[in-house]
C-alpha cells in the first residue's frame, strides 16, 4: 500500500498532483472505513450496555418513558432477587458439569479416533471414515426424538449423562482431528516405532503434543457448543434444578418477571464465556477458521 | 466370564502392539456412540416417519399408516407455512449476513490500526449464546418500554409492534439473528481476504490498476469460492440454529407468523405428542440438511486452498 505512494511520488511535480489526489482519495476511503466500523461496533455494543444498564435499574426507571440509557442509581435489588428466587447458580454449576463431560469424552475418544483414522492402517479404516463423515451431516433434529426415547429408557431424563450423552463423541470433531494429524510426515513416527515404541505412545509423546493448535480449537469447540445448546437440554430436562444456564434463562423468561431480573440473569449467564473469550480470543478467532466447516 | 476372557485377549494383541488392533481399538468408543447416538436413531426416525405411536403407550403399539404422515403433512396448512417462513428467514438472514460480513471483513482488512479490537468486538456475539441473545433483543424490541420503540417515541416516529405484531415479527427475529451470526462471517471472509498473494495486487499496481479496478478484478474473483463456501455454511446454521431465537422471542407466533421447520417439529414431538408426525417433519429437514451439508463437504477439499 504504502510502496505504491512513494512510486507515484518519484518522476516529478506532475504526478505529485496526482499523488496528492490520492492521498485524498484515501483519507476520505479511511474516514468512511472508520464511521462504518464504528457504527457497527456501537450496533454491537448498545445492546449489552442497554442489558447490563437495565440490570441495574429499578422498576421505576424501566417502565418509564424516554429514553435513560444509564441508570441514575445503582440498583442491585435485581440481583438479590435473582440469586434468591432463581437456581441461577445451580444452572451455572449443571453448564459446567455438562461442558466438564462433554469436553473430557471428546478430548479422549474424538480425538482417539481422529488418531487412528489419520496415522495407523487397519481394516475397514476408510469405509468407517466415509460411514463417520456421514453421521457429521446428520442433524439434530432427525436424532431428537429417537434420542429422547432411548435416554428415556435408560432412566436419564434429568440428569448430567441424558443432557451430555448427545455430544459424547463429535463427529465433526473426529473430521478435524484426522485432516489435522494427516499433515505430519511418515517418518516422523517412524524413528520411534523403531526404537520401540508402541503405537499409543507414538500417540502420546509424538503426535498429541504437535496437535496443540487443533486440540484447542476441538477443546473451545466442545466447550461452546455445550454450553450455547439449547433444543437437546429442553427435550431431557423437566425439573428446574437440572436445567442447564440456557434452559433455566428461557424459563425465566417464560414467566412474568420484571425486565430488571431478566437483565441480571442473562448477564450472567453470558459472563463465564464472556471471560473465557476475552483471555482466549486468539484461540477463539484461529478455531472458527479451522471449525468453520461446522453449522 | 466370557466378557472377561474377550478383554484379556483384547488386551495381549494391544500388548503384540498390532498396529490394526491399534486401530480399532483407539475408534471403538465412537463406534459405540455412532451406533446408540445416530444410527439406531436415524433408522428409528424412518420407523418412525411410518407410524402412529402415542409416548404414553408401548412402542409395539404403534400403527403402521404408511404413508400417511406424510401426505398430512403434505396437505397441513401450518407445515406448508411454516417451510415458507424457514425459506423467507433463511434467505433474508443470509442474505444480510453475507453483506455484512463482506463489508466489515472488507473494512477490517483496509490495513486499519485498531482492526484487532473492532475484530473481537464484532464476533463478541457469536460468543453470547442464541438464548442470551434473544432475550437481550426481545427487551430492546419490547413495544411499550424497549429501546426502539422509546427512541422511535422520542422522534415521533409511528411505533412497530415488533414481536408482538404479525408483519414485524419476522423481521424482528431475523434482525436478532443476524445480529449473533455477522461476526462468524466476518472471521472467516478475513481470512479468505488474508489468503489473497500480496504481489498478486503489486502487480496488478504496477501494470497500471487503480485500487478500485484491483478489488474488481482481483479481489471480488478470489473471493467467490468464500462466498460460496459462506452461503452454503449460512443456509446451514440459519436453518437449525433459528430454533432458540424463535422460540424464546416468539414460539412461532403470533398465529404462526415466525414459526419455522425446527419448531414446529419440537412442537408435534414435546408439546402435541404426536411422535410418528413428527419423526416425518424430522425426515423432511434430515433430507434437506444431508443435501447442503454433502454440497458444504465438497467445498472443504478447495477450501483448504481459500483459507
Amino acid at each position: 500500500m504504502a510502496g505504491s505512494v512513494q512510486t507515484a511520488q518519484k518522476p516529478g511535480a506532475v504526478t505529485t498532483l496526482r499523488s496528492n489526489r490520492l492521498t485524498w482519495t484515501r483519507r476520505a476511503t479511511r474516514l468512511v472505513l472508520y464511521i462504518y466500523l464504528t457504527a457497527g461496533a456501537l450496533l454491537v455494543l448498545i445492546p449489552y450496555v442497554w442489558m447490563v444498564s437495565a440490570s441495574l435499574k429499578a422498576p421505576a426507571e424501566i417502565f418509564q418513558a424516554g429514553v435513560n440509557f444509564l441508570p441514575t442509581s445503582f440498583y442491585t435489588a435485581n440481583y438479590e432477587v435473582l440469586f434468591g428466587d432463581y437456581q441461577i447458580v445451580r444452572w451455572l454449576v449443571n453448564s459446567f458439569v455438562v461442558g466438564g463431560i462433554v469436553l473430557l469424552t471428546n478430548m479422549t475418544f474424538t480425538v482417539m479416533a481422529g488418531y487412528a483414522f489419520a496415522r495407523l492402517r487397519f481394516k475397514g479404516r476408510d469405509f468407517m471414515f466415509f460411514v463417520y463423515v456421514g453421521a457429521m451431516m446428520v442433524p439434530i433434529q432427525v436424532r431428537l426424538i429417537p434420542s429422547f426415547i432411548i435416554v428415556k429408557n435408560l432412566g436419564w431424563l434429568d440428569s448430567y449423562q441424558g443432557i451430555a450423552s448427545i455430544q459424547l463423541v463429535e463427529f465433526f470433531g473426529i473430521f478435524l482431528i484426522r485432516q489435522f494429524m494427516l499433515n505430519f510426515p511418515r517418518e516422523l513416527e517412524d524413528a520411534a516405532r523403531i526404537d520401540g515404541c508402541s503405537w499409543f505412545r507414538v500417540m502420546w509423546q509424538i503426535i498429541l503434543p504437535n496437535s496443540k493448535p487443533a486440540l484447542a480449537a476441538l477443546a473451545i469447540f466442545t466447550f461452546t457448543a455445550s454450553w450455547n445448546n439449547f433444543l437437546w437440554p429442553l427435550v431431557v430436562i423437566n425439573r428446574p434444578d437440572w436445567m442447564t444456564i440456557q434452559v433455566g434463562l428461557s424459563s425465566m423468561k417464560g414467566e412474568i418477571i420484571p425486565w430488571g431480573v431478566l437483565m441480571a440473569g442473562t448477564f450472567v449467564s453470558a459472563f463465564p464465556l464472556a471471560v473465557l473469550y476475552i483471555l482466549l480470543q486468539r484461540l477463539f478467532v484461529q478455531g472458527i477458521v479451522t471449525t468453520g466447516i461446522k453449522g | 466370564m466370557r466378557v472377561l476372557s474377550a478383554w484379556g485377549r483384547c488386551k495381549r494383541v494391544l500388548a503384540r502392539n498390532d498396529e490394526a488392533a491399534w486401530g480399532m481399538a483407539l475408534i471403538a468408543p465412537s463406534v459405540v456412540f455412532f451406533l446408540v447416538f445416530i444410527l439406531v436413531p436415524v433408522a428409528l426416525s424412518f420407523w418412525l416417519g411410518f407410524h402412529r405411536w402415542n409416548p404414553l403407550r408401548p412402542m409395539n403399539e404403534a400403527q403402521w399408516i404408511g404413508l400417511g404422515n406424510f401426505i398430512e403433512l403434505a396437505t397441513d396448512r401450518d407445515f406448508l407455512r411454516t417451510a415458507w417462513n424457514t425459506f423467507v428467514f433463511v434467505v433474508a438472514s443470509v442474505t444480510l449476513m453475507v453483506v455484512g460480513s463482506v463489508l466489515t471483513a472488507l473494512s477490517l482488512n483496509a490495513g486499519i490500526r485498531a482492526s484487532a479490537i473492532y475484530r473481537g468486538l464484532f464476533y463478541s456475539p457469536v460468543v453470547t449464546s442464541l438464548v442470551a441473545t434473544a432475550v437481550i433483543w426481545l427487551w430492546i424490541f419490547d413495544p411499550q418500554w424497549g429501546f426502539i420503540n422509546n427512541v422511535l417515541r422520542e422522534l415521533g416516529i409511528p411505533e412497530p409492534g415488533w414481536t408482538a405484531s404479525r408483519d414485524w415479527a419476522m423481521p424482528t427475529v431475523i434482525i436478532t439473528f443476524v445480529w449473533r451470526e455477522v461476526g462468524y462471517f466476518t472471521v472467516i471472509y478475513l481470512a479468505a481476504l488474508q489468503g489473497i498473494p500480496e504481489d498478486l495486487k503489486e502487480a496488478a499496481k504496477i501494470d497500471g490498476a487503480s485500487p478500485l479496478q484491483v478489488f474488481r478484478h482481483i479481489t471480488i474473483p478470489l473471493l467467490m469460492p468464500a462466498t460460496l463456501f459462506v452461503l452454503v455454511l449460512g443456509i446451514l446454521r440459519a436453518t437449525q440454529n433459528s430454533f432458540a431465537v424463535i422460540y424464546v422471542m416468539t414460539s412461532g407466533g403470533p398465529v404462526n407468523s415466525t414459526n419455522v421447520l425446527v419448531v414446529y417439529l419440537f412442537q408435534y414431538a414435546f408439546e402435541f405428542f404426536r411422535m410418528g408426525f413428527a419423526s416425518a417433519v424430522s425426515l423432511f429437514i434430515f433430507v434437506l440438511i444431508f443435501g447442503l451439508s454433502l454440497i458444504q463437504f465438497r467445498l472443504i477439499g478447495r477450501r483448504t486452498e481459500l483459507l
